[in-house]
């Protein structure tokens, strides 16, 4: 019994260590909490938002986790109930993780959904493969606050299908107290001075990108031996990564875990709020661009209610709420020009026109050969080991199984004879 | 009567068990148009090694999970009745907790910065590289699944004849003899559920190698997940896996079972 007490107080001494850092957490949020005032919303036509009072129409909204100020906090706009209150239109909401989940779940074709906020690349897979319903542009008056540079995307040429939500770019999250190099660029990734404390996207299209971005490939390429040589590349930078993470970037690069890794621009502001060490860096040699937007697809049941509340989303003080609460850049000019001008300038969440123009990239859907390719390479790539001592495991295995079989059937044979006399 | 009573689960097993294993090898043996091909278990082949290394870590994990739970199970069905339900309590109350979150706190034990290298560095030792490794993955597999193997080993342990034990002593038994001729024998049926609870799970796992494995070190259920919710969507591919997998498992289940009847002979 002693001993099972001393692992209690064990667990009990570390769950007091776990839960003190959870407060200081909660510290370091109310104090940034306090400089915020509590949000409004005025919207610019309300008989435009009143069509459908006393209807009981709901619609059913499916968005990526975190992803719309939910009055979660206080001070913080609630978008969908701020919404209903307006409109009467009831908002079932819902979220998933990935662009691939939503696919999956739309091409299962078990669920509808009224308004959905894929990624460039994945609308224009949706658009070619007929997913996605048009929208009517002259049922949503707010798309005109769209700034110019986002409308008629090479993802849905003529801005047939959506209506840009949120944007930014990918670049590198460093700590500047280890890190104290000038013109950092894609390449720190693979320096084996920080080898064992770099971390590097878990999911192939942003992973090749930045590979395809030092070799001095189009980020869209669809060319096998490009392809392949990116995975070399790839393959050469897994000896310094310590991990391959998604969102596991936030616990890891602000527990010190890590040194640097490639991220979202909305992320890292967002991390960098909370720990002065990080400061984030968008490579000169250019990077991706990537945009969400919202999209309604096939098979919603009621069309105006979505594209109501895609103009709900345009109102420049509900886009001005989306930005501030998930720190991403945002699409609408009305909103942009409420922004301080610190987050203007500091050229994270709006690098200049000159440098999106000629550096970035937008990621456009690839073929099915091209994506199944980066996928078997990427697979390819993770298993990969350096050391192979596995090799002798597989026939080991098998022979152990084969003996051990065989072994069991001689005794019993030898003991059915015994048996018989 | 009887068959009134079982329709209810026989219902059950045929929407939820029956059909969609027959829709899995459909999907194994099809392309995405639905014609007869062989193309995707073909492919399944390019992936040996990461079969290899599931099979492996799930065996490790396993061995592990016995050597732990025996003697701990042994010692349980001894003990005093009223400290038994506190100690299976004990052994149950990880499990009243999310997976993922056990899973997860595991990420910030055996970091770099994390308790136990703080622990090891104020002795001067260290930090030792401990997470994003094979053996990480080996421990959250074994961190996760142990209780499956308790439990069952307990029950067997537990409604073990006193008598039978006794009877070997008296037959000039010495303890380990007991232990090795009589005990382990009839737990058969325990360590053999045991060993399907833990091994079944453990190789087809794939959220614990992607926390505590760094994402290099991939496992079939990682694999299988790529297919569906990957860069290229390819769900016929990832049915043929599943279906390799599945007869792995079937296949090691067979082996396995063989010991556990040649036992049962020797005690008749």
């Amino acid at each position: 019994m002693k001993k099972f007490l001393l692992a209690l107080t064990a667990l009990s001494v570390a769950l007091m260590c776990g839960c003190s850092h959870i407060e200081e957490y909660e510290e370091d949020i109310e104090t940034t909490e306090d400089e915020v005032e509590i949000q409004t919303v005025n919207v610019s036509n309300k008989d435009y938002y009143s069509r459908f009072k006393g209807q009981d129409i709901s619609i059913n909204v499916y968005n990526w986790g975190e992803y719309i100020p939910d009055g979660s906090e206080e001070g913080i706009l609630n978008v969908n109930e701020e919404f209903t209150k307006l409109t009467g239109i009831k908002v079932n909401y819902s979220t998933y993780a990935t662009n691939e989940e939503l696919y999956a779940k739309l091409k299962g074709g078990a669920s509808t959904y009224d308004i959905i906020i894929p990624s460039d690349y994945m609308i224009s897979r949706m658009i070619k493969e007929n997913m996605l319903e048009p929208i009517d542009m002259s049922e949503i008056p707010n798309f005109s606050n769209i700034m110019e540079k986002f409308r008629d995307p090479e993802y849905d040429p003529g801005s047939k299908y959506s209506v840009p939500y949120t944007w930014g770019t990918v670049g590198i999250i460093y700590d500047k107290t280890v890190v104290d190099e000038e013109d950092i660029g894609w390449d720190i990734l693979w320096d084996e001075d920080y080898a064992g404390s770099i971390l590097m996207f878990d999911n192939p299209r942003d992973a090749f990108a930045i590979a395809e971005n030092l070799l001095g490939y189009s980020l869209n390429t669809e060319d096998s031996e490009e392809l392949r040589k990116a995975a070399e590349k790839l393959k050469e930078q897994k000896k310094v990564i310590q991990a391959y993470v998604m969102d596991e970037i936030f616990d890891k690069m602000g527990a010190g875990e890590a040194i640097i890794a490639p991220y979202y621009a909305g992320d890292a502001v967002m991390l960098m709020d909370e720990f002065e060490d990080l400061d984030f860096v968008i490579p000169e040699s250019g990077t991706n661009l990537f945009i969400d937007a919202v999209c309604i697809p096939k098979g919603c049941r009621n069309k105006e209610a979505a594209e109501m509340y895609i103009n709900f989303l345009c109102e420049p003080d509900v886009a001005y709420a989306v930005a501030d609460y998930i720190g991403y850049s945002t699409p609408n000019q009305a909103t942009f020009e409420m922004l301080d001008d610190e987050v203007k300038e500091d050229g994270i969440s709006y690098p200049d026109d000159d440098f999106i123009e000629e550096k970035t990239t937008v990621f456009c859907n690839l073929s099915d050969e091209a994506n199944l390719e980066m996928q078997t390479l990427w697979t390819e790539m993770k298993s990969s080991e350096e050391q192979t001592p596995n090799r002798v495991i597989v026939p080991a295995f098998m022979a152990i199984c084969v003996i051990a079989s065989l072994v069991i059937l001689i005794r019993r044979y030898i003991k059915k004879k015994k048996d018989i006399f | 009567m009887k068959k009134l009573i079982s329709a209810p689960y026989l219902l059950w097993m045929a929407v939820f068990i029956i059909i969609p294993l027959i829709m899995v090898a459909y999907f194994a043996f099809t392309t995405t148009d639905g014609a007869f091909t062989l193309d995707n278990l073909a492919a399944v082949s390019q992936y040996s090694n990461i079969f290899i290394r599931s099979i492996w870590l799930a065996a490790i994990a396993t061995v592990i999970c016995l050597i732990i739970s025996y003697p701990l199970a042994l010692i349980l069905a001894r003990i005093d009745k009223s400290y038994q339900s506190t100690v299976l309590m004990i052994v149950m109350l990880p499990m009243w907790m999310n997976f993922l979150l056990r899973t997860y706190a595991w990420m910030t034990l055996l970091g770099n910065n994390g308790l136990i290298n703080a622990f090891f560095g104020l002795f001067g030792l260290g930090p030792f590289k401990m997470l994003n490794t094979q053996g990480a993955v080996v421990l959250g597999m074994v961190y996760n699944y142990l209780p499956f193997m308790i439990l069952p080993l307990y029950n067997v342990l537990a409604k073990l004849d006193k008598s039978v034990i006794e009877a070997a002593q008296d037959l000039g038994c010495n303890n380990t003899k007991t232990l090795i001729k009589v005990i382990v024998p009839l737990s058969m049926p325990g360590i053999m559920s045991g060993i399907t609870m833990v091994f079944v799970p453990a190789i087809s796992t794939f959220i614990i190698s992607r926390m505590l494995g760094g994402g290099s070190n991939l496992l079939i259920g990682d694999l299988i997940e790529m297919q569906f919710l990957g860069n290229s969507y390819n769900p016929n591919l990832g049915a043929a896996i599943s279906l390799v997998l599945m007869v792995i498992i079937l296949l090691i289940m067979t082996i396995l079972n063989q010991f556990d009847e040649d036992d049962d002979r020797v005690l008749m």
